[in-house]
């Protein structure tokens, strides 16, 4: 066909096209180039982390475009792996991509001490109708660092025992109203049925700091052991501790789900809620799909009991998503008003409006549980809630002191590592491919080290 | 297909008892064709298993996508569509339809011309600088990532839709100019004589005489090129955040570690592989010939 065309024609027709694509080229740069805000309005960037409750902060952002036509938000939401690893790289980097971001107690007192995140105790003194007072004092204490808050919770979360209560009712079993864990492994054993593909618990084996190690931490406590003593001595080869790794080890082998060794949250939530297990201890932001008819078949048949205990009072838990702004924010008070939004009291009334009263982010504020409209929804669960959380400090769910804080975590930056290097060992006991001394004895060697470089860092 | 196999063997048994041993070796290739053809469908079947449960899972809601035992009848339901598209993955696309095909444009108007030179008109060090090529592909991402993370962060292009162009050109060049280096090769000498003898200068050689001959190899150049740019997370996920963020780092903030999220991410992934699927599908024809063509050689 090209070869029939006269040859002035075509090259006509090869300059025309090289012009457009010229053309288009330089438009497309210079529209990527010219998107900075020129007529004042502020741009700030949110990264926050995929659960549902976050997700319905998103959907309501109109309501706060309507409140402040200024300031454009724009959100990045990641499942929680990768959000965690993409803030820490972003606010450690200084690369300043974000203006909130959401990080957990874990989190906030490390980095306001390396001077990562903004100071918001004035901020929040100063917001009228805020009310920082108003957090449950356990989460305010964690997410303070020389007693300022440097990140107010979106929601706060600790850990119950979830029950199928007709089915022990049908059984003729009754829950105490504090189980201890010889309770639970003789429930369990008792409606274990695995031939129905039912178990009698479902507990987290995956290997992961924030997996396994969670519950199996806030056991180890209870039992009366911990992972360092007062000295930074690593103590994962102490009675104590081998006590509460060989009885969580049992109770899963024993009475656990299937494949225990690789299922996590995620997987007992799923068996949970389609009613493929008797009992389920873990965080309590469970609820929120325990009890949604649209993803639950066991809505309503499900009590709430204390997490289990051995030597302590309670078996305490606490773990809160909350907002931040990085130190390298440049739009720090259009940030704080967003923050101040998404966690005042107004925005738990108008996710029960818009959303409904299931759906409201729990745990972060003591006067949510004093709204009619959710008492009455969370009638199973807001008690059961507050009390795990009041009883979730150190003072209460341990029997000695540590030198570090966290209840179901270690709070010094190298746990991530360590608290998944151990976990990996646990899994491997929970898979059989180990026995409980066999992995304690390789997780104590990990600890040792990691405390010795802790120290030699911290001196 | 086994309705046109079946008949066969029926009409050709009762002459196989009549006529001996020597037709009756005709019937068993074709016994062993059709058991073939069985075999063929079974894997074909089994390899587009997982594709179709997306697809079945994206029409289902979340507590019937997360039951076991799946549940293979179930009122259809668009519900997940919608969330997926109310969650605003329109940005994303754009964002990867700029990513994807102006890096790939990039790939092709500079593998070309370096592909012919390397195979038509090498020099002395071709093959040092072919291997120079290649091995670029040869350390891994994730031990270059914080490096490019700083330099983007100091260069203020973190969050750039052109960061990810400029990534993903060099991603893919080394790949465009192995594969099409092989197709210039395919080329015989004599049409490139033949093109000298007639006057045509370098371009007009490489335009009308060369591209012609390799276009199928083009096109499949090109469309490994929209495939990988097209999926490439890693990249994405660390140099993005809001505004260029592409389609596979939309498809992982589908995923939630608190609740179910299965369907809606089958939804996700069913928009998300359209796109390639069609550019595949238009592209069927060329590349069979092009990966063959490359493959001969």
């Amino acid at each position: 066909m090209r070869s029939e065309r006269s040859q002035p024609q075509e090259r006509r027709g090869r300059r025309v096209k090289r012009f457009a694509a010229a053309a288009a080229a330089a438009a497309m740069v210079l529209t990527g180039c010219s998107s900075a805000n020129a007529d004042g309005r502020q741009e700030i960037v949110v990264a926050i982390v995929s659960n549902p409750q976050m997700t319905d902060a998103i959907s309501l952002q109109d309501r706060f475009k309507e409140e402040h036509p200024n300031v454009d938000v724009r959100f990045v939401s990641l499942p929680e792996n990768e959000a965690r690893a993409k803030i820490t790289a972003s606010v450690a980097t200084g690369g300043g991509e974000f203006d909130v971001v959401m990080v957990s107690n874990y989190e906030t007192p490390m980095w306001a001490e390396n001077g990562w995140l903004t100071n918001l105790q004035d901020y929040a003194d100063n917001t009228q109708g805020y009310d920082p007072d108003d957090f449950i004092p356990n989460i305010r204490e964690a997410l303070s660092y020389e007693d300022d808050l440097y990140s107010v919770p979106f929601y706060g979360e600790s850990a119950f025992l979830a029950y199928r209560q007709d089915l022990f009712e049908d059984a003729g079993l009754t829950m105490p109203e504090q189980p201890t864990w010889a309770d639970i492994a003789g429930f369990a054993e008792a409606l274990h049925n695995p031939d129905e593909g039912f178990s009698g618990i479902c507990l987290r084996g995956l290997a992961g700091w924030g997996e396994v190690m969670a519950p199996l931490t806030t056991m180890i406590n209870t039992y009366g052991g911990s992972w360092f003593d007062e000295d930074w001595n690593a103590t994962l080869d102490s009675p104590e501790v081998k006590a509460a790794v060989t009885d969580y080890v049992d109770l899963i082998r024993n009475s656990g789900q299937p494949g225990a060794a690789t299922s996590g949250y995620g997987d007992c939530l799923t068996r949970y809620s389609q009613g493929n297990a008797a009992m389920w201890f873990d965080a309590t932001a469970m609820v929120s799909t325990v009890e949604d008819p649209d993803s639950s078949l066991v809505v309503g048949k499900t009590a709430y009991a204390p997490a289990p205990v051995e030597e302590t009072d309670s078996a305490g838990w606490l773990y809160s998503w909350s907002l931040a702004i990085p130190s390298t924010s440049e739009e720090k008070d259009a940030a704080w008003d967003f923050i101040s939004w998404m966690t005042d009291k107004d925005f738990i009334e108008l996710v029960g409006e818009e959303i409904s009263w299931e759906r409201v982010p729990p745990g972060s504020r003591l006067s949510t549980y004093e709204i009619p409209e959710y008492a009455e929804v969370a009638q199973a669960y807001a008690e059961p809630t507050l009390s795990a959380m009041a009883g979730a400090s150190q003072e209460t769910s341990m029997t000695g002191s540590v030198p570090y804080p966290g209840l179901q975590f270690v709070g010094i930056p190298e746990f991530q590592d360590l608290g998944t290097r151990v976990a990996q060992q646990v899994s491997a006991a929970i898979a059989g491919q180990k026995t409980v001394e066999e992995a304690l004895e390789q997780s104590q060697r990990y600890a040792e080290t990691v405390a010795e470089s802790y120290q030699s860092g911290e001196h | 297909m086994a309705t046109q196999t079946q008949p066969a063997p029926a009409e050709r048994t009762p002459a196989a008892r009549t006529s001996g041993q020597r037709i009756n070796r005709k019937p068993k290739p074709r016994a062993g064709a059709s058991l073939l053809t069985v075999f063929t469908w079974i894997i074909a079947i089994g390899f587009f298993s997982p594709v179709l449960w997306m697809v079945l899972t994206s029409f289902k809601q979340e507590s019937a996508a997360a039951s076991n035992p799946p549940s293979f009848f179930f009122t259809p339901t668009l519900d997940q569509y919608r969330a997926v598209l109310d969650a605003g993955a329109g940005t994303y696309f754009l964002n990867s339809v700029i990513a994807t095909g102006v890096s790939t444009l990039l790939v092709v108007i500079l593998a070309v011309p370096a592909s012919y030179a390397l195979s038509i008109r090498p020099v002395k060090r071709t093959q040092d600088v072919l291997f120079f090529f290649i091995s670029t592909k040869m350390l891994p991402v994730v031990a270059v990532i914080m490096p490019i993370y700083v330099i983007a962060g100091q260069l203020k292009v973190l969050d750039n839709v052109w960061t990810l162009v400029v990534l993903y050109t060099s991603m893919n060049l080394p790949i465009a100019v192995w594969m099409m280096r092989s197709f210039f090769q395919e080329v015989p000498s004599e049409v490139l004589e033949a093109a000298q003898m007639d006057g045509a200068g370098l371009l007009k050689t490489l335009w009308r005489v060369l591209m012609p001959m390799v276009a199928p190899g083009l096109a499949a150049t090109a469309l490994i090129c929209v495939i990988f740019a097209w999926n490439e997370f890693f990249f994405a996920l660390n140099l993005t955040a809001a505004k260029s963020a592409t389609v596979p780092v939309f498809l992982v903030s589908q995923m939630t570690s608190e609740g179910l999220y299965l369907a809606q991410l089958s939804a996700a992934s069913v928009l998300a592989s359209l796109p390639v699927v069609l550019a595949g599908w238009v592209a069927q024809k060329q590349l069979v010939r092009g990966l063959s063509m490359g493959a001969v050689k």
